[in-house]
């Protein structure tokens, strides 16, 4: 064999050249089986937004809606419940009292309350701590957990506990508020999985 | 020669890493004169390959049950993510599977690729074949579509024809009374786990078997009979990497062909993906037309050829003994080839006839399985079962009796 | 001698099983264009008018239709939706409860996602402009090319009725599903007229068996078009593959 050199560096050419475009063929073939994992048409329809008409919902009371199976409590609150969200002695017990961990609720959702309305709060109701879902308990009565009780959420798993708003109360094990799902209102109605912005 | 780096060295103190490598790749000595009709078997693993993860993708979304087989296949084909792709390639697959499996069991008809001291190879091929043959019978089923259905009533009635035993028998295949999503359910069991680990380990032995002989060649030379000093044959290469690397464009050329099915034809014009089977299975509408997948047309027309009774056996049961004998007889090849030389390239003319013939014949047969039942295709079925016959039958006596060509020592170049 | 004899033996052989081979088909042709926006709107719409209350497509969904067809989501549900009571992600999976079908008609009207996968776009066509008078059956008419069929002729109206049995022109055919020997000619008189001419209908029914030869396999553009990619980008392998090989083999040759 002449030209040894010229030879063997063709050779690498060909096998690097080769290989490069075999590989991009493998991610090629890799990729229907890395897109059918995503949810499918089903999933997303099944997981479509949830309209939920609240009408009739009075002050002071919660109903329970359902999306992508997770439970979203919409609370109408009373000024005096929303009053005592502001309030410092509350807020020097939160741990995140300002909302400032910024996955727990959408960008549009600003407000102190964390909500679009302050009256409306529209929540899921699942623990961060580990997915369970935490018990409405209103009253303001003194509570096996809490002495001075003043309204809230009360997960009775690990004993997690938050406001009104979802915010969650420091020294326990849920580290992060409750998480605030896209919505939107529309008159009466309010349609969960679909953000205004 | 370079040292082997730590890692490796590491491992073949535990694991004989290097030694697996050199006997199966590296120093696995293939004769330098393959030509054209030794890359399927390679293709076939390709294939397997393809049927293997395409198949477990399957079953991610597939639900086995009557109710709503049929509704999934669908639900993989529109909402899943690119299912529709997933679902051509085990489709197409499965065609090219037997394709390519047909092709390779032919290159070994061609140079008695099955002749001592490879009879077991080609035995543990038989049983890959075998297997394959009751793997796409079950798979066709799952989609429990109006093929798939009736499909599976007629295959599994034909045990009906086994004296004595013959009614429990489908019974007992089917776990119920007739055909229903029980016989589905296992059927899934079997088509998903218990074959293809089955089909793997026949794969493994049947390649075990033929790396101890070493392969044959178009010439059915051995290429034993002559090595060098170091024990390297003078007519081989190593396995790797010119009949690795270097089939590398054959492969390619195969998917060219493999992909412009799966992308512009993928129902295969009606005999990959059968019509009739885009309509849920109705057990009360039995379709006009009912055959089998193509790649059973051969055997299913051999059957259908036995439409009368010999001596006591009535046609059903002469027919499915027909059928079983025409895949048995294959087992028993190695043992009917009495003939001094290996390929056909020196084989007398008679043999050389006969093998033209009987290709033909199964090619006509695999046809003649789609068609509806009439008295040519009827006449043309039974002389193709004939000749299919005798070229087994008749071998013993025409591979004796012929004039051979000698052999060359060495490989022509 | 005996080659010669077993020479002509197989090729008389390949005579006959070329004359044993099947026969012909003679439906009148239609060629689906899924790249025909309109034409497969208009196919959505027919088939909402005449075809929805009785028979299904219970594999689709309206989004994916809505979004296939270019019809925003609005405009869908106010104007294909409004008569279901269904989300826009739902499968269009329409009223006629099965017990009911075979009340009225004998036989549940079948699902029709998959209708042109099955019989073909030229059977599909072919049977939804033959249908003639008979007062033998129970809704009066009887179709060319699906004998004794339980549907009524839904598009009356269109099409107008014809008064007889179309008669053979193109000589013996034969349905390709079901084997039988299917007559078909253009109808000679009809018994009340319709309101489109006839190649406005045919027109109706090119874009109904359009539509319903998307449904049957939504995905079929994409294929393609994934196809040339995978084509193009398998010969450039190919060259490489090849040249890689011949480079290679030089190793042995002596």
């Amino acid at each position: 064999m002449t030209h040894d050199g010229v030879n063997k560096g063709r050779r690498r050419f060909l096998y690097i050249a080769t290989g490069a475009v075999g590989t991009v063929g493998a991610v090629g073939v890799a990729t229907p089986f890395v897109k059918s994992w995503f949810p499918s048409e089903k999933a997303k329809a099944v997981g479509a937004p949830v309209k939920v008409d609240i009408n009739g919902l009075k002050l002071g009371e919660m109903v329970i809606a359902e999306w992508r199976g997770k439970p979203i409590f919409i609370l109408r609150r009373t000024k005096a419940v929303i009053d005592y969200l502001r309030d410092e002695g509350l807020r020097s017990k939160l741990a995140d009292p300002d909302s400032e961990v910024a996955s727990q609720q959408p960008d549009y959702v600003t407000s102190d309350v964390r909500s679009l309305s302050e009256e409306l709060l529209v929540i899921e109701g699942v623990c961060t701590h580990l997915g369970c879902s935490p018990k409405f308990i209103p009253e303001l009565e003194p509570q096996p957990f809490d002495a001075n009780w003043q309204g809230g959420f009360f997960c009775p798993c690990h004993g997690s506990r938050f406001d009104l708003a979802g915010r969650v109360f420091s020294g326990v094990p849920a580290p992060y508020n409750l998480q605030i799902p896209p919505y939107s209102v529309d008159g009466g109605v309010v349609t969960v999985g679909e953000g205004a912005a | 020669m370079s040292k082997k780096p730590a890692i490796l060295e590491w491992l073949d103190r535990r694991l004989p890493v290097t030694n697996a490598y050199e006997k199966h790749m590296s120093k696995y000595y293939a004769p330098i004169n393959f030509n054209f009709w030794y890359v399927f078997g390679l293709l076939a693993m390709v294939v397997f390959i393809n049927q293997l993860m395409t198949g477990i993708w399957l079953t991610m979304s597939y639900t086995p049950s009557a109710e709503e087989a049929f509704n999934s296949v669908e639900y993989i084909m529109r909402d899943v993510e690119m299912g529709w792709l997933i679902r051509y390639m085990h489709s197409t697959g499965a065609s090219f599977f037997f394709l390519t499996v047909y092709l390779h069991m032919f290159r070994g008809v061609l140079y008695g690729s099955y002749q001592k001291p490879r009879e077991l190879i080609w035995v543990f091929g038989m049983f890959v074949y075998l297997v394959m043959m009751a793997e796409g019978f079950m798979g066709y089923v799952l989609p429990w579509g109006q093929t798939s259905y009736w499909g599976a009533q007629v295959i599994i009635s034909l045990f009906g024809a086994i004296p004595v035993i013959g009614d429990g028998l489908t019974e007992w295949i089917r776990g119920d009374f007739l055909l229903s999503g029980i016989t589905l359910n296992r059927f899934f069991a079997l088509h998903v786990i218990a074959l293809p680990l089955v089909l793997a380990l026949l794969v493994v032995l049947h390649v075990l078997a033929l790396h101890e002989v070493g392969s044959n060649n178009p010439d059915g030379i051995d290429i034993k009979k002559h090595m060098d000093e170091r024990g390297v044959p003078l007519d081989g290469v190593p396995f790797h990497p010119y009949f690795t690397v270097g089939k590398l464009p054959q492969v390619v050329l195969f998917l060219m062909v493999f992909c412009a099915v799966l992308f512009f034809m993928p129902e295969g014009g009606g005999y990959f993906l059968e019509h009739p089977n885009f309509e849920p299975a109705n057990s009360l509408k039995t379709p006009e037309h009912i055959a089998p997948t193509w790649y059973y047309g051969a055997f299913y027309s051999i059957l259908r050829a036995i439409d009368f009774p010999i001596f006591f056996i009535n046609a059903k049961l002469g027919g499915f003994m027909a059928m079983a004998g025409a895949i048995a007889i294959l087992f028993v090849l190695p043992w009917l080839d009495r003939s001094p030389v290996r390929s056909w390239r020196y084989k007398g003319w008679m043999s050389r006839t006969a093998i033209v013939m009987f290709a033909i014949a199964f090619v006509v047969l695999t046809y003649l399985g789609g068609q509806p039942v009439s008295f040519w295709n009827g006449v043309v079925a039974k002389i193709g079962t004939v000749i299919y016959f005798s070229f087994f039958l008749l071998m013993p006596f025409y591979t004796k009796w012929e004039k051979t060509k000698p052999v060359p020592e060495r490989v022509p170049r | 001698m005996i080659k010669k004899i077993l020479t002509l033996v197989c090729a008389s052989w390949l005579a006959t099983s070329a004359i044993a081979a099947g026969g012909e088909v003679h439906l009148d042709s239609m060629a689906p264009d899924m790249s025909n926006t309109t034409s497969l709107q208009e196919g959505l719409s027919t088939y909402m008018d005449y075809c929805a209350g009785c028979h299904s497509l219970g594999h689709a969904r309206y989004n994916r239709v809505a979004r296939d067809l270019e019809i925003p989501e609005d405009i869908f549900m106010d104007s294909i939706m409004f008569s279901q009571d269904a989300k826009f992600g739902d499968l269009m999976k329409f009223a006629m409860p099965v017990a009911q079908g075979k009340k009225w008609f004998g036989v549940a009207p079948p699902d029709l996602t998959m209708v042109t996968r099955v019989r073909g776009v030229d059977w599909v066509y072919t049977y939804l402009r033959s249908f003639y008078k008979d007062e033998s059956r129970p809704y009066g008419v009887n179709n060319s090319v699906f004998k004794d069929v339980g549907m009524p002729h839904v598009m009356l109206g269109l099409q107008g009725l014809c008064s007889a049995k179309p008669s053979a022109q193109d000589g013996h055919t034969l349905d390709p599903l079901t084997g039988v020997a299917t007559e078909h000619g253009a109808c000679a008189s009809q018994d009340i007229a319709g309101t489109l001419s006839t190649d406005e209908f045919d027109e109706v029914i090119y874009d109904l068996v359009n539509f319903l030869n998307y449904m049957g396999e939504p995905y079929q553009m994409d294929r393609k078009r994934i196809g040339w990619f995978v084509f193009a980008f398998l010969t450039v392998l190919l060259v490489l593959a090849a040249l890689l090989k011949r480079e290679l083999y030089k190793d042995i040759k002596h």
